[in-house]
């Protein structure tokens, strides 16, 4: 389980309050308004932004100190997902361990999690020779040799048509049931969350709500949610 | 954003401040008689600043008109004219002064000229030489820095002044005047920093009571008199004054660019033909041929001289090669985490460090380590190592002016993906920074070999006739008079030097990232 308890961030003159739990396995949207602080709660549960108080806890560890490696955690962000500069093979390479060299069989796994992405003959590429839907395509590859127990996505498929980002999703929710991992998603669309979130966070006026499942609060959403939604 | 380990960067700066603090003390401790400067002394802190400011106002006054004749107006071998503004930088000292004597000397072009129509022969020797080189050296580096400025100039700019039809007299007050003023003043700084702890135009050009600069004047005391104690408080004089204009100029001296890309040209649509654009034209005429005649003067005598060259120039020049290669490998090794520190640090004031090595004086450095190795060994058995050490301090603030704009944008873009895959340490390096930045390690590199073959400082300081590289070798060659000898190692030392930048340079951006 996934728990921040009384978890306070203060970026100078914005503030986020979050207490709530995520079961492990568990898939659950981001939603708020823009500048609301969604990704500053991500950031801070992957450890790219301290807390200033509370506790983030994974199961009965505390990892509110935690090194951003030790948090076991894969992490998509929105760009950036891939070194430019390294090949696909290596970029998911990077997934299994950050060592220079790969075994035989290490270099078998990222074929199959290619293969399994449908990016089957790309592993010698460069990013800048794939599509952006590719590109995504490699970047869950990598999660998936990364087998975490928790997926971070801070709306890496935000830049893609509505087809390619509903086909993205899916594989998200594929990759994560055969790893067991748990996803956290940011996202500003609510379809998203329909379409693969078992439970939503709504983040607005400085408060991360607990969890709600996604039907409940979506079909009656309270009236900050509704004023978001629109 | 995320860290790079500070840990190497920072004893790579304590090493740097090592190497220099304890030839400061070393040198301290020597500095005993009556503290008094004699007038002497004095006329060559007078001289240094003078000379140093000339240079600095010439070079930048000059550069204005070129930079703008050569922004507006297109012409066969333009390309080729502002790669050659590049090479200067990068020429040997020792080299150039044999170019310029060539075309200004007693018996140079110049003179012959002149005498033609009988006018009496200019000297080259004194304050006009020491700044005539200066100028050489640091008009084509500033013109660079300028045509940076005016590459920077949004195209819709020349094209609103053109669909407005602004005469050019309102283009330079709206668009030129204000980039000029951006660039000058750090440009300047720069220029006046450099010449401040200039060597060799001095020893070759300067000397007399009229003309020495404070590092001329330590190394006289110090080769001629052998007086440890005066070289020392020159040294002190040195680093107070070199150390107090580089702290001054810390925040405007600007990126040193030396690769391609100024060639590209923007099309204008504002720019008059007639009588401006003759101006325009004698002026790129009279840089260019400021900047290729004494260029050519050396490959062409060198060329003749060549047959002359005694063996001892080959042994010296496999010498300066072996010493590059060194100082480019402890350059490297002290600039690539320094940088790293630097690029990721909170403290911007952490960038200066970077400046230390434009701060101390070369023959500083080595009159301190003269007086702390010589109660152990004998210095010259120790005058390479010196110059390795020495020479990639001298280079060290380019190289970090270089690098860590590159290793910052990596930092940026890949820091928290590095961070996520748990990349740290040797294997943040490998996978992400040296390859991200490769093209600026080249170009560091090839500057600080170059930098490095040509240096005539310490060297001259320490070297015993056994001993020598080859821009010293090729000073002792000018001083007996065996000028055919001289002018052929001085094309060796050209060729070497400019191959060293371009090997290094074409390596980097060789295999730089296409992304």
């Amino acid at each position: 389980m996934l728990s921040l308890n009384d978890v306070v961030i203060d970026l100078g003159d914005f503030r986020l309050s979050a207490n709530f739990n995520v079961p492990n396995g568990q898939r659950v949207a981001i939603i708020g308004p823009s500048g609301a602080g969604k990704s500053s709660l991500v950031n801070a549960i992957c450890g790219f932004v301290d807390v200033s108080s509370g506790a983030i806890m994974l199961g009965a560890r505390d990892i509110t100190a935690a090194s951003v490696a030790a948090r076991k955690m894969a992490i998509l962000f929105q760009d950036n997902n891939l070194f430019a500069h390294l090949t696909i093979a290596q970029n998911v390479g990077l997934g299994i361990r950050p060592a220079l060299r790969l075994t035989l069989a290490e270099n078998e796994i990222v074929k199959q999690a290619l293969l399994r992405v449908g990016l089957a003959g790309f592993g010698h590429r460069k990013p800048s020779e794939l599509s952006g839907g590719q590109q995504s395509r490699a970047a869950l590859a990598r999660a998936l040799v990364q087998a975490k127990p928790w997926m971070i996505l801070d709306e890496p498929f935000a830049a893609l048509g509505p087809a390619l980002r509903a086909e993205m999703l899916q594989l998200v929710a594929e990759v994560a049931t055969e790893t067991g991992a748990g996803v956290l998603m940011v996202t500003h669309a609510p379809e998203d969350a329909r379409r693969i979130a078992q439970s939503v966070i709504f983040v607005a006026e400085g408060v991360a709500h607990a969890p709600v499942p996604t039907a409940e609060l979506l079909d009656n959403p309270p009236p900050a949610l509704k004023a978001y939604l629109g | 954003m995320i860290k790079i380990s500070p840990r190497l960067g920072i004893s790579a700066a304590g090493f740097i401040a090592a190497l220099i603090l304890l030839a400061l003390g070393a040198v301290a401790s020597r500095a005993t008689g009556d503290f008094a400067l004699a007038p002497s002394d004095w006329a060559a802190v007078r001289f240094t600043i003078w000379q140093a400011f000339l240079s600095a106002i010439f070079s930048c006054l000059l550069a204005i008109p070129v930079a703008r004749a050569l922004a507006r107006r297109r012409f066969w071998g333009r390309g080729f004219l502002i790669t050659l503004l590049g090479a200067p930088f990068i020429l040997p000292v020792i080299v150039a002064v044999l170019g310029l004597l060539a075309i200004f000397g007693r018996f140079g072009i110049l003179n012959d000229m002149l005498g033609v129509i009988g006018i009496e022969p200019l000297s080259i020797y004194g304050l006009q030489g020491v700044i005539v080189a200066h100028v050489f050296f640091n008009l084509p580096l500033v013109t660079r820095l300028l045509l940076q400025g005016w590459q920077s100039v949004p195209a819709e700019r020349f094209r609103l002044v053109a669909q407005l039809d602004i005469p050019p007299s309102m283009v330079f007050r709206l668009i030129e005047w204000p980039l000029i003023l951006r660039i000058i003043p750090g440009a300047f700084a720069l220029v006046f920093v450099m010449c401040l702890t200039s060597f060799a135009v001095a020893l070759t050009l300067g000397g007399g009571p009229r003309a020495t600069t404070i590092e001329l004047a330590i190394y006289q005391a110090f080769r001629f008199d052998f007086d440890l104690g005066r070289a020392a408080l020159l040294s002190i004089v040195q680093l107070v004054v070199a150390g107090g204009a580089a702290m001054m100029a810390l925040w405007l001296i600007p990126v040193v660019n030396l690769g391609g890309g100024l060639d590209r040209m923007q099309r204008r649509w504002d720019v008059q033909m007639g009588f401006s654009r003759g101006l325009d034209g004698v002026t790129i005429a009279l840089a260019a041929a400021f900047l290729i005649l004494p260029l050519a003067a050396i490959l062409v005598s060198g060329l003749r001289g060549l047959p002359d060259v005694p063996i001892s120039v080959w042994m010296t020049a496999w010498t300066s090669l072996w010493v590059a290669l060194v100082s480019v490998v402890v350059l490297l090794a002290l600039a690539l985490p320094m940088a790293g520190w630097i690029a990721t640090s909170q403290h911007t004031s952490v960038e200066a460090v970077g400046l230390l090595g434009l701060a101390a004086s070369p023959l500083m450095i080595g009159t301190g380590w003269f007086i702390l190795i010589y109660p152990f060994a004998n210095p010259a058995d120790w005058a390479l190592v010196v110059t390795i050490f020495v020479n990639a301090l001298m280079a060290l603030p380019f190289a970090l002016r270089i690098l860590v704009p590159a290793l910052r944008d990596s930092a940026q873009s890949y820091g928290r993906l590095s961070a996520g895959l748990g990349l740290r340490g040797v294997r943040l390096w490998m996978w992400v920074l040296i390859p991200r930045a490769r093209a600026q390690i080249g170009f560091a590199a090839g500057l600080t070999g170059a930098l490095s073959v040509g240096d005539l400082g310490v060297i001259a300081l320490f070297a015993d006739p056994d001993r020598a590289t080859l821009p010293l070798q090729m000073y002792r060659l000018m001083g007996s008079y065996q000028t055919n000898a001289a002018a052929g190692a001085a094309l060796i030392l050209l060729v070497l030097a400019l191959g060293l930048f371009w090997i290094m340079d074409y390596w980097g951006r060789r295999n730089a990232i296409a992304e």
